[in-house]
């Protein structure tokens, strides 16, 4: 279904290496993966196997020790601190495991963040930070803190705040990994819709087969390695 | 942005308000200081200057010695003036109206079985004139009485009211030492001075009484002289200079063993003493500044390792170093002005109930209180920076696994 839309995120020989001599570690050994607009798809692997790792290099957040790294054809694999940070800015979106949301800051504000440094004025700000909640079903707990919300919905905050800035790419390490079975499907439940409202494209770190076939493409790691990379028989029956 | 990151400071602030209080408390405590310090210093030089004023300011003193103001010495090497020098300045001296002996000394006055501890002034008519010091009630001095030496005396206002109450004075007799003398007239009233002393604690009798009856000697410690109005103190202090030089038989090419010195000089004397001490009080209140900017720092550090997890996530959305340079920068900005505002208000408190206190005019110098504020200010940012260079410096993915 996606197999003629632009590729966003093109990795070519892509290694991340930690460390000097004896205590190197290749956390990605050659990695070649094409990720295109409007995908779904999910990195599983054993701990250790640089899933993360993986994740920060996509996301910008880290840059890799060698390769290519294209965006939407553009290599930034090269970018400093500043450049990667409006790239972060402008195009990408995070949710992680542990929500990460600013403690005795309410929810809106929260979700307002990212568009503070888009430079956002505050009414539109405020307009489309409450969109967002919407989006994700928690507008009437637009100002409780995190600590009045319990993990579903603190995990939804934080998409909507991944989502306020629009962004083309969603990356999700183990969004799931503190929420129950419940919770869980409800967070990818929301994030199919997102991805089939908006057209998002979708990077999901996850341990659970169940949360992997929510997705359209599985790619298995294996010491910093592709070991596998698949369509899923779930992300036939979600996509449908 | 700005605006965003001002609302951004005052609210962290604000969240740990006590904390924050506690951090700025040292840059309250040194602006409080330094206020305080030069507003009372600069209020007590004004008091100082107006009460030289009152003393006359076209009135010079002159003295033996050379040291100007130095403790009175009766060592023989400090040649004393006799009534001769000071009829010759009169005489010789076209600059000045009148000069006056202006002897004294510590002694108890005593009338009936009431006993009070006053300066007995050994002057004359000519020392009312040169001070513009009117006698209320009775009379002043008569040539007889100066030139005999006659034992009368003049009370000053305090002097009065210890020994007579609010009765008439005049024709009762007061004694000083062995003296018995009759009281002629009372003084008007002058008031304190600055300096502490009571100029009303005084009474007052003829020089040549002074010289017989209490000094026992025809010493003359020190001159007063009224400079002609028109004419400039400086002129007139070099005329008496060349007639003292003269009687004293000074050589050419010798110093002076004397002094003459102007009221404005006594005055911007005393103001520069005034003024130094308020430096020197000030800079130890400023060292306290210097001090409260570390503390800033300190729990600007300490701020920035508890918040590395909320400097992550803004990094992490896309925040740029220097914006994260300039929340923190701005922080620390913040809570120095405030705590400079505090500081300033607590100073100019403090200052004006010490004005009150010590009955001097309360006159808050608002180049000193901008001055503070600017320097509180510079306070956060160069404090401020360290810490908030290192808030920028994080790398986003340390900064959000720190927890
Ligand atoms: N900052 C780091 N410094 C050194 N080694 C690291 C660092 N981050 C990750 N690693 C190592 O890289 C490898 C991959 O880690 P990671 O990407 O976190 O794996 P995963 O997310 O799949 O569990 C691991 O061996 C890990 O120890
Ligand atoms: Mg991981």
């Amino acid at each position: 279904m996606t197999g003629d839309s632009p590729a966003v995120i093109e990795l070519r020989g892509i290694t991340r290496v930690y460390g000097r001599g004896e205590a190197e570690v290749r956390a990605l050994d050659g990695i070649d993966l094409t990720i295109r607009s409007g995908e779904f798809v999910a990195i599983m692997g054993p701990s250790g196997s640089g899933k993360s790792t993986a994740m920060n290099v996509i996301g910008c957040l880290d840059s890799p020790t060698s390769g290519e790294y294209l965006f939407n054809g553009v290599d930034v694999a090269g970018l400093d601190q500043d450049q990667r940070a409006l790239l972060r800015r402008h195009y990408l979106g995070f949710v992680f495991q542990g929500y990460n949301l600013l403690p005795r800051t309410p929810a809106l504000e929260n979700v307002e963040l990212p568009l503070i440094y888009k430079g956002v004025g505050a009414a539109e700000r405020r307009g489309r930070a409450l969109a967002a909640l919407e989006q994700v079903g928690l507008a009437q707990r637009a100002d409780h803190d995190p600590s009045e919300l319990s993990g579903g919905q603190q995990q939804r905050v934080a998409i909507a705040r991944a989502l306020a800035g629009s962004p083309e790419v969603l990356l999700a390490d183990e969004p799931t990994g503190n929420l129950d079975t419940h919770r869980s499907a409800e967070i990818m439940e929301l994030l199919v819709r997102l991805r089939a409202e908006t057209g998002l494209t979708i990077v999901m770190v996850t341990h659970e087969e169940d949360m992997a076939a929510y997705a359209d493409r599985l790619i298995w790691m294996v010491d910093g390695r592709i070991a596998d990379d698949r369509p899923t028989t779930g992300g036939a029956r979600h996509a449908g | 942005m700005l605006g965003e990151t001002i609302r951004l400071a005052v609210r962290a602030i604000w969240r740990n308000a006590l904390r924050s209080f506690l951090t700025v408390l040292g840059v309250v405590i040194g602006v409080a200081a330094v206020i305080a310090m030069v507003t009372v210093g600069q209020g007590s030089s004004a008091q100082v200057t107006q009460d030289v004023a009152k003393l006359g300011t076209n009135v010079l003193m002159i003295r033996p010695g050379q040291a100007a103001m130095g403790p009175r010495s009766s060592s023989t090497s400090e040649r004393a003036f006799d009534l001769r020098d000071v009829d010759r300045l009169i005489r010789e001296v076209p600059a000045i109206e009148t000069a006056s002996a202006a002897e004294q000394s510590q002694m108890s006055a005593v009338a009936g079985n009431v006993n009070y501890r006053t300066t007995v002034w050994g002057a004359g008519n000519a020392y009312l004139d040169a001070t513009d010091w009117p006698v209320v009630l009775g009379r002043r001095f008569v040539t007889g009485e100066e030139q005999g030496g006659r034992a009368v005396c003049i009370l000053g206002e305090t002097v009065r009211q210890e020994l007579f109450g609010d009765t008439d004075p005049v024709g009762d007799k007061i004694r000083l030492k062995s003296m018995s003398c009759e009281v002629i007239g009372v003084l008007d009233a002058k008031g304190a001075s600055s300096f502490g002393s009571d100029q009303d604690d005084i009474v007052m009798i003829p020089v040549r009484t002074f010289q017989r009856r209490i000094a026992g000697n025809s010493n003359v410690n020190m001159i007063y002289a009224a400079v002609r109005d028109g004419v400039s103190t400086e002129l007139a202090q070099g005329e008496i200079e060349a007639v003292l030089r003269e009687i004293r038989r000074i050589g050419t090419g010798e110093e002076d063993d004397f002094n003459v010195m102007d009221m404005k000089q006594l005055a911007s004397m005393l103001t520069g003493i005034t003024d130094v001490l308020t430096g020197l009080l000030a800079a130890v209140a400023a060292v306290s500044l210097l001090v409260g900017g570390i503390g800033i720092m300190n729990i600007m550090l300490v701020s920035v390792t508890e918040r590395t997890h909320e400097i992550g996530i803004r990094l992490a959305v896309g925040a740029q170093a220097r914006q994260v340079l300039q929340q923190f920068l701005v922080e620390a900005i913040v809570l120095s002005l405030m705590g400079g505002l505090m500081g300033i208000a607590l100073g100019l408190g403090l200052a004006a109930l010490a004005s009150r206190i010590m009955a001097i005019p309360f006159t808050p110098d608002p180049v000193v209180v901008l001055g503070a504020f600017a320097f509180s200010a510079l306070v956060g940012v160069v404090f401020g920076y360290f810490p908030a260079r290192r808030a920028a410096r994080l790398d986003p993915i340390e900064a959000l696994r720190h927890q």
